[in-house]
């Protein structure tokens, strides 16, 4: 190493620097390539005929009018691909119990949500495959539907998979210490609330995409692809289509967004590969909006009955949760739809010291679209419930909101430190969090200005949330349950001839800059500047193995690599130059993309130089130096099952009580993500975060009819936030390194969803309070606010 | 969510366009700004024969002054009337209501015409329109008749327009400078349907005053009530609001996925205070 990692005055010291991203340029002029862009020779278009019937026997399927329309390649039913794909099964042996059934790409007798493939049309383009899809004829039989999760427990519900003897996917039950013993006791007080999360989705900007060809000659599949786990599809893809690994190559270019959507496995992506072997041809889908709306997966919709006690002196005497949530009729494959429940149960109330937990946690099988991992899983429930709790606890009480945190969470000194779940902690900072945030929001002075609002008749209130993030997994997420999901990730470093940087990384860039992080660890830890790097992801056939960017792992892990990668080429490179050189490699350094002294930092020749040498002259080197110019690193993360990051948030905001309106006056963010590598790539992290949790807690929600009719598939009723309604976003951090790395970052990603929700909860109930009021389900929209204030109802 | 086959004409005049309306055989639909028809034409929810296009008809686009009123083209595109001083002086409503209606690319390309075309019943414009006292001028190869908005809007998307008619323009009595306006509407993001909305001009026309509500977004047309415009117009009363919340009450309502109908009817005793409230300021 060549200083420490925050020198700033270091030449080409990049990590802790905003740089501009090297990609920006490329994507503002249009000169992106999303799967949409690409045009390959004699490729084909797909479209899906879905159903429209959350549950439904399939009886005939006619093709004839359709198969005749001129333009029309193909038409596909389930049993057109029985030989050509085999079923997969949502389970991971870790979540033990799970179960769900075989599924197919395309529905095979039974339809069980609207919006499952039934029929697949490929034709010349996507019209003339909508217009087929028009002419095909399916034979319905409607059967009764189970869309409600707790009535999906009942006794006389419709059974989904007759297979099972229920309804019911996965329990788990986490109890630890006594909670039965604190609820009578008479020192403490006992809040109940019953929460309810809407069903909502990720919306990108870019949908789902797939373009496929195979090539027969040789067998290779190759995959262009819009997602985030480039090497876990090749492994799925190689082994329902039953092809060897190494011939699946997978390649994402440019990706608009993912944010956990586009990392599953979809029946139409699926069908896409199979059809395009078959057809020996490039296939293209590319989702539309309403069918991405029906088809890509959802996220919370939770029930959730939770419980406090406190103390007199507020202290967390016990807390309880029982969570039920619905997950669609299938678990999806193959990181499940039981995560997010089983991160519910890890994470509530983990910032605070509790001795006494218990939680119940239900996973339900429904017919509506299928549920599973979206930025910041399970996160924002668990907040919600947690510090919801805790406040209306605290006002109980008459205790301030930040005073029941001071008394409860887990103090900075006390790491490492073991939560009532069993989660592992280590290098976290919430009372240090906390008041960074009290007093970047001059908390005493907004509560003295909430109380002059109110005697002008505004309700403003204030909420606070104090948060973990689950972020850099180690192989006990996935990969210890079965799943073909790396936890570790890698990195290629190479120097070419003229003295420019090479980086190869298997974490993925979907619009967050994860090629610029990579490009600032690299040029900062081996010495060359910035525009010298060039980066590669994404493409299974040229970078090293690894998991791809999700769980706020991309950083984390994948830029260790690349940092291990950057350091091992550089040593490499002095032993080189210290041969060429006549001196020892240690008295020599790289900076600017020149060879340095040390002492003195006396230029001794350009890395172009030694490109030459190497590459060109190799006879002026000894014969025993092979130079290898390259250097590979793999990581991952082994003291922890995660590395924990925390977080403090507070919103203000303004209720309107005449129409239920809620207005963001201001919201503000405290993220400890350990290094910051890039401030403005992490600060827009955390503000794309919130957003989304804005999103969650004010605006938007799947809504489903009774029947599991999905009411406002269209980006005009679905309500995404927008910027017109955002409020600034105030942010600081708080760098403690995660001790597990060198270069000390944990995830970004995933705090603003995950707190965003809670903090607005919060003050939404802060400024009813007066009014004898408050809710607990989201999103809050205008009308269940004014439902809360007695108005409109019956 | 591509729109199934059609054939497209681009007539240059509205007698060419008159024309094809009339002549073209099976489902033939007209297109103005496109800002409703080609999202439903590509959730194949609208699926025409044949589009005519009226971008071309230049004609069809024009902002008049007469005497006593501002002459609008049909084709005239919201950014036009956000622009034009006629509007602004003469009907200071639409400068109320204008940024309220959608986003900026939206208002870039639709049109005064193609919103009273298309009588959704959240939007704005049927509402403006009958709150103005305007006169929809309406044009086939057979002729010409004047319709007053009052009377052109039946029902959720369906009007008066007969086939082979085309709004060539549309009258809006001037506003004085001491007529009155208000305006307000709730809708949960900036640019979306209202959840409920009102539109009040109050004016004195001859010797008389002439209050006029109409609220939009809470029913499956505009909804003028003369019963509640007669209450306000009264000496104000002592239980004048729960007059209003009565008269209010005898609406009918229909819920959307944002507001239930009990909602709605609450809502829209809120924007109609605020609205009146706002034209006292």
């Amino acid at each position: 190493m060549s200083g420490p990692l925050t020198n700033l005055d270091r030449p080409n010291s990049y990590i802790g620097r905003t740089v501009p991203r090297p990609d920006a340029k490329r994507l503002l002029q249009g000169r992106g390539q999303y799967v949409d862009d690409l045009q390959l020779p004699r490729m084909v278009h797909a479209a899906f005929v879905r159903s429209p019937h959350a549950h439904a026997r399939v009886k005939e399927i006619d093709t004839t009018a359709a198969t005749s329309l001129p333009g029309v390649v193909a038409i596909y039913t389930a049993k057109d691909f029985v030989d050509h794909v085999t079923p997969y099964v949502g389970v991971l042996t870790h979540l033990q119990g799970l179960r769900s059934a075989p599924q197919m790409p395309l529905a095979t007798d039974v339809v069980r949500w609207q919006g499952e493939p039934v029929v697949m049309v490929v034709a010349h383009n996507r019209a003339i495959a909508e217009d087929a899809c028009g002419l095909i004829e399916i034979d319905f039989e409607p059967l009764a539907e189970v869309c409600d999760a707790a009535a999906a427990l009942k006794d006389d519900a419709t059974i989904i998979h007759p297979e099972f003897d229920s309804n019911l996917a996965w329990e788990r039950l986490v109890d630890s210490g006594d909670v039965e013993a604190i609820w009578d006791r008479d020192d403490v007080t006992v809040i109940e609330r019953d929460f309810t999360f809407g069903r909502h989705t990720g919306v990108t900007l870019e949908s789902r995409a797939s373009l496929v060809e195979f090539n027969p000659a040789d067998e290779t599949l190759t995959y262009h692809y819009s997602g985030q786990a480039p090497h876990m599809m090749q492994a799925v893809l190689a082994k329902h289509l039953d092809l060897p690994e190494e011939n699946v190559r997978l390649v994402a270019r440019d990706v608009g967004g993912s944010f956990g959507i586009k990392i599953h496995t979809y029946g139409d992506d699926v069908a896409t590969a199979i059809a395009a072997r078959l057809l020996r041809r490039p296939v293209k889908f590319v989702a539309d909006r309403m069918e991405s709306f029906v088809s890509d997966i959802h996220a919370r919709d939770h029930t959730v009955h939770g419980r406090i006690a406190v103390d007199s002196s507020g202290v967390i005497a016990a807390m309880e949760i029982d969570d039920l949530t619905g997950i669609g009729p299938f678990s999806m494959y193959p990181r499940t739809s039981a995560i997010e429940c089983n991160q519910i149960l890890n994470l509530t109330g983990a910032p605070y010291q509790i001795e006494n937990y218990r939680a119940r946690g239900r996973v339900v099988f429904q017919n509506k679209n299928m549920m599973c991992q979206y930025r910041a899983v399970g996160h924002p429930v668990a907040m919600a419930v947690a510090d919801g709790l805790l406040e209306a606890a605290a006002h109980e009480i008459n205790m301030d909101v930040v005073a029941i945190r001071r008394k409860n969470l887990i103090a900075d000194t006390a790491y490492p430190a073991t939560s009532a779940a069993g989660m592992k902690f280590d290098d976290l900072s919430h009372q240090r969090a906390l008041e960074k945030l009290v007093s970047m929001m001059d908390y005493d002075g907004l509560r003295q200005s909430q109380e002059e609002a109110r005697e002008r008749g505004v309700y403003r209130g204030i909420g606070l949330v104090s948060m973990v993030e689950v972020t850099n997994p180690s192989p006990m997420f996935y990969g210890v349950g079965g799943a073909s999901i790396s936890a570790q990730d890698g990195a290629t470093v190479r120097l070419d001839a003229a003295g420019a940087l090479h980086v190869s990384s298997s974490i993925t860039e979907q619009g967050q800059g994860t090629n610029t992080i990579i490009a600032q660890i690299a040029a900062d830890r081996f010495g060359v500047d910035i525009d010298r790097v060039k980066v590669t992801t994404g493409d299974t056939a040229t970078t090293p193995y690894g998991g791809g960017t999700w769980a706020s792992r991309g950083a984390g892990i994948g830029g260790e690599a690349v940092l291990l990668a950057a350091q091992a080429l550089r040593q490499q490179v002095l032993e080189i130059a210290g041969t060429i050189l006549q001196a020892a490699p240690d008295s020599l350094d790289i900076n600017n993309g020149q060879i340095v002294d040390v002492e003195g930092a006396a230029t001794r020749m350009s890395l172009g130089e030694l490109g030459r040498i190497v590459y060109y002259r190799g006879n002026e080197l000894p014969n025993d130096m092979m130079p290898e110019m390259i250097a590979t690193r793999h990581y991952r993360v082994t003291d922890f099952p995660f590395v924990f990051t925390n977080g403090a948030m507070a919103a203000h905001v303004e209720v309107d009580p005449e129409t239920g309106f809620v207005k963001i006056l201001d919201f503000w963010a405290v993220e400890d993500c350990g290094r910051v590598i890039n401030p403005k790539l992490v600060d827009e992290q955390i503000r794309g975060g919130v957003i989304q949790g804005i999103g969650g807690a004010l605006y938007e929600e799947c809504l489903y009819s009774d029947d599991g009719q999905m009411l406002n598939a269209s980006m005009a009723d679905y309500l995404v936030p927008m910027a017109a309604e955002m409020p600034d976003i105030h942010i600081a951090h708080i760098e403690t390194p995660t001790k597990t790395s060198t270069l000390g970052a944990k995830g970004a990603g995933e705090a603003g969803t995950g707190g965003a929700p809670a903090a607005l909860m919060n003050a939404v109930n802060d400024a009813l309070r007066p009014l004898d009021a408050s809710i607990y389900q989201m999103p809050m929209t205008p009308q269940r606010i004014l439902r809360v204030l007695g108005i409109g109802k019956d | 969510m591509k729109a199934s086959d059609f054939s497209y004409e681009n007539p240059n005049s509205l007698n060419a366009a008159l024309a094809l309306l009339a002549n073209q055989d099976g489902d033939v639909q007209l297109l103005a700004g496109g800002q409703s028809l080609m999202p439903m034409m590509n959730f194949r929810l609208a699926a025409p024969d044949t589009l005519v296009d009226l971008n071309g008809v230049k004609e069809l686009q024009f902002i008049q002054e007469t005497e006593t009123s501002i002459e609008i083209g049909a084709m005239t595109r919201y950014v036009q009337l956000e622009q034009s001083p006629l509007v602004t002086q003469h009907i200071p409503l639409f400068a109320k209501a204008l940024p309220h209606i959608a986003h900026s690319a939206i208002r870039n390309r639709g049109t005064i015409g193609g919103s009273a075309a298309l009588a959704d019943p959240a939007a704005e414009m049927p509402a403006l329109l009958i709150a103005l006292g305007a006169t929809l001028n309406l044009q086939s190869l057979t002729g010409q008749r004047s319709v007053l908005a009052d009377d052109f809007f039946l029902g959720l998307y369906e009007t008066t327009l007969a086939d082979g008619e085309i709004i060539e323009s549309i009258s809006i009595p001037k506003l004085a400078s001491t007529d009155r306006t208000g305006f307000y509407e709730l809708a949960r993001r900036h640019g979306d349907y209202a959840m409920a909305g009102v539109a009040v001009v109050d004016r004195v026309v001859g010797d008389l005053a002439s209050l006029r509500v109409v609220f939009f977004a809470i029913s499956d047309r505009p909804v003028r009530d003369q019963k509640m415009e007669d209450l306000l117009q009264r000496p104000s009363a002592n239980d004048e609001q729960q007059h209003l919340k009565e008269a209010i009450g005898q609406l009918e309502f229909h819920g959307d996925l944002n507001a239930d109908a009990a909602t709605k009817q609450h809502l829209a005793g809120v924007v109609l205070n605020r609205a009146l409230k706002e034209m006292e300021t």
